[in-house]
């Protein structure tokens, strides 16, 4: 199973209660995944900086320090926010490389979650309400979330193996189904220069979109291109910094359910994770079609 | 059923639903309580499972999963949309959706009658062993897959591998059909089928609609044994 929730705000005014109204959404759907728990919050970019989402088994001893050895590398102060497990670290956008060079060099126990200039990543094995609850996603404001909630079956429950999965500059995926060509197509991305963090198969469905979306197409376009080259079942829902879309697979076993507003675009995995949301009463409500692109951008 | 049986109410938000479905459960065929509410389903999961009585459900909003599954002689109307599997193995009765319907809606159902006011999605009616299902709207991939029994009614279209590997089940559709799965194909409807179409349109509620609109697919009856020279198909 796996549960998935997204919610794509048109309504500027809506921006402060995203997170309230993804916890709630995400709530509903702890049956489907209770292993693990996962979110993306695209926040306001601020200019010429980058958010790094870092996390550790080891926040204590990981993120110690770290402002200091930051400074030094990006000559210039870092912002560091630590909640529980995560932090995030704001820093001029030209200094990420260095800084993940920093990071990789010499805090091997810190895991890079998402790179950009909006998103931030959290995800820990466990419930899902105490996981939203942990990282404070009912009071997270910003433009557009996506969350997911695990039961494990291509890969071990880890941290690194809940979702979402980021693997390029603001971009994520949440997946609900099991890929069956996720071994050779990750053999394929790996030659193209791509690394990759687990063995999950959601991992080489964000891995193959980046690497579409490096060779120019858009992520709609991507997500198309997926249809032909991914095998097995999905139901993905993307965002990137402007972006949500949404897609199923030619058979589409994977609930799905959506419904849009003036004020909002939402998915989830039922219909139960939609109830709460304001004005659902009036909202249009279908099933997307399968093999079907949906995107939204602002 | 006369103006005097009283209206027994379930409101899901201050009650739990396992209790619901014991109370539904616990009314045989004389039962006095026969008229049923049930208030703020919210998408749950598995409303009015089971029910094994002649009782008049109203539900007032979406449901989630299996809603009026494996339903016995009961009424049950869904004033909202349903999620996968409505009236899954319905047994007798009848149930009505009056939004749409997710995948597999009447899935192995045996008897009775599904009405779907809007759309239902992939594999309606998989596996049907004699229910019928009206669908107002259009249905999506796969349905009637391997159908064995009943007749399935669309007045709109149907998406793509209709009917594929069916045995005698009648689908009647009124638009365009995407694709015939294997072993579907166009069949002829003669007299008893516009009887049987007319009587099944009228039991749905639907009129101003002419039998004569539909066409009628079913089983080639190429697929029913094994045959030697199909050997490298498998």
């Amino acid at each position: 199973m796996c549960g998935i929730v997204g919610l794509f705000l048109k309504d500027a005014a809506l921006e402060p209660k995203l997170g309230g109204l993804v916890a709630t959404m995400l709530s509903t759907m702890c049956e489907r995944g209770p292993d693990s728990a996962g979110f993306a919050v695209y926040g306001a970019p601020t200019a010429g900086n980058a958010k790094i989402t870092l996390q550790s088994a080891s926040p204590e001893q990981d993120f110690a320090g770290l402002s200091d050895a930051v400074r030094r590398v990006a000559a210039s102060e870092p912002e560091l926010r630590v909640t529980s497990t995560h932090a995030v670290l704001t820093v001029p956008a030209e200094t990420v490389d260095a800084v993940r060079a920093e990071l990789r060099a010499n805090r091997p126990g810190i895991r890079v979650m998402s790179v950009g200039q909006s998103i931030e990543i959290y995800k820990e094995v466990g419930y899902p309400t105490g996981v939203a609850a942990r990282f404070g996603l009912g009071s997270m404001s910003g433009t557009h979330a996506i969350g997911h909630t695990r039961m494990a079956t291509e890969s071990a429950v880890t941290t690194l193996g809940a979702h979402p999965f980021s693997t390029g500059p603001d971009q994520c995926l949440v997946h609900n189904g099991s890929l069956s060509n996720h071994n050779s197509l990750r053999r394929e991305l790996k030659r193209n220069g791509i690394t990759f963090e687990t063995d999950n198969d959601s991992e080489v469905a964000a891995a193959y979109l980046t690497s579409k979306m490096q060779q120019g197409m858009n992520l709609g376009e991507a997500l198309e291109k997926s249809l032909d080259d991914l095998d097995g079942f999905f139901n993905f829902v993307v965002g990137t910094k402007s972006g949500f879309g949404v897609i199923r697979d030619p058979i589409a076993c994977k609930p799905a359910v959506m419904a849009e507003t003036d004020s909002w675009v939402a998915f989830g995995s039922e219909y139960r994770a939609l109830v709460g949301l304001p004005g659902i009463e009036k909202a249009r409500v279908w099933e997307p079609e399968p093999a079907t692109v949906y995107f939204w951008e602002r | 059923m006369g103006d005097h049986v009283k209206l027994r109410t379930y409101d899901l938000a201050a009650s739990p639903l396992r209790e619901l479905n014991a109370e539904l459960h616990r009314q045989g065929d004389g039962a006095n309580d026969t008229r049923w509410e049930i208030l703020n389903p919210r998408g749950s999961h598995a409303v009015a499972v089971g029910v094994d009585a002649p009782l008049d459900i109203d539900v007032r909003g979406s449901v989630g999963y299996y809603c009026a599954g494996m339903n016995k002689k009961a009424t049950i109307t869904v004033y909202g949309s349903a999620g996968p599997g409505v009236a899954e193995n319905m047994m007798s009765g009848k149930v009505v959706v009056k939004g749409d319907a997710s995948q597999y809606a009447g899935a192995t159902g045996r008897g009775g009658l599904l009405v779907v006011e809007g759309n239902a999605s992939s594999r309606c009616g998989i596996s049907m062993k004699g229910i019928d299902i009206v669908v107002k709207g259009s249905i999506g991939h796969m349905s009637a897959f391997m159908a064995q029994s009943g007749s399935l009614v669309v007045l709109g279209d149907a998406g793509d591998a209709l009917g594929d590997s069916i045995y005698e089940a009648r689908l009647y559709v009124r638009g365009g059909v995407q694709s015939l799965g294997a072993d579907c194909i166009e069949k002829e409807m003669r007299a008893e089928h516009h009887e049987q179409l007319a009587a099944l349109l009228d039991k749905a509620g639907v009129s101003g609609v002419a039998t004569s609109e539909f066409k009628r697919y079913g089983s080639a009856r190429k697929l029913y044994n094994f045959n030697i020279d199909n050997a490298d198909a498998y």
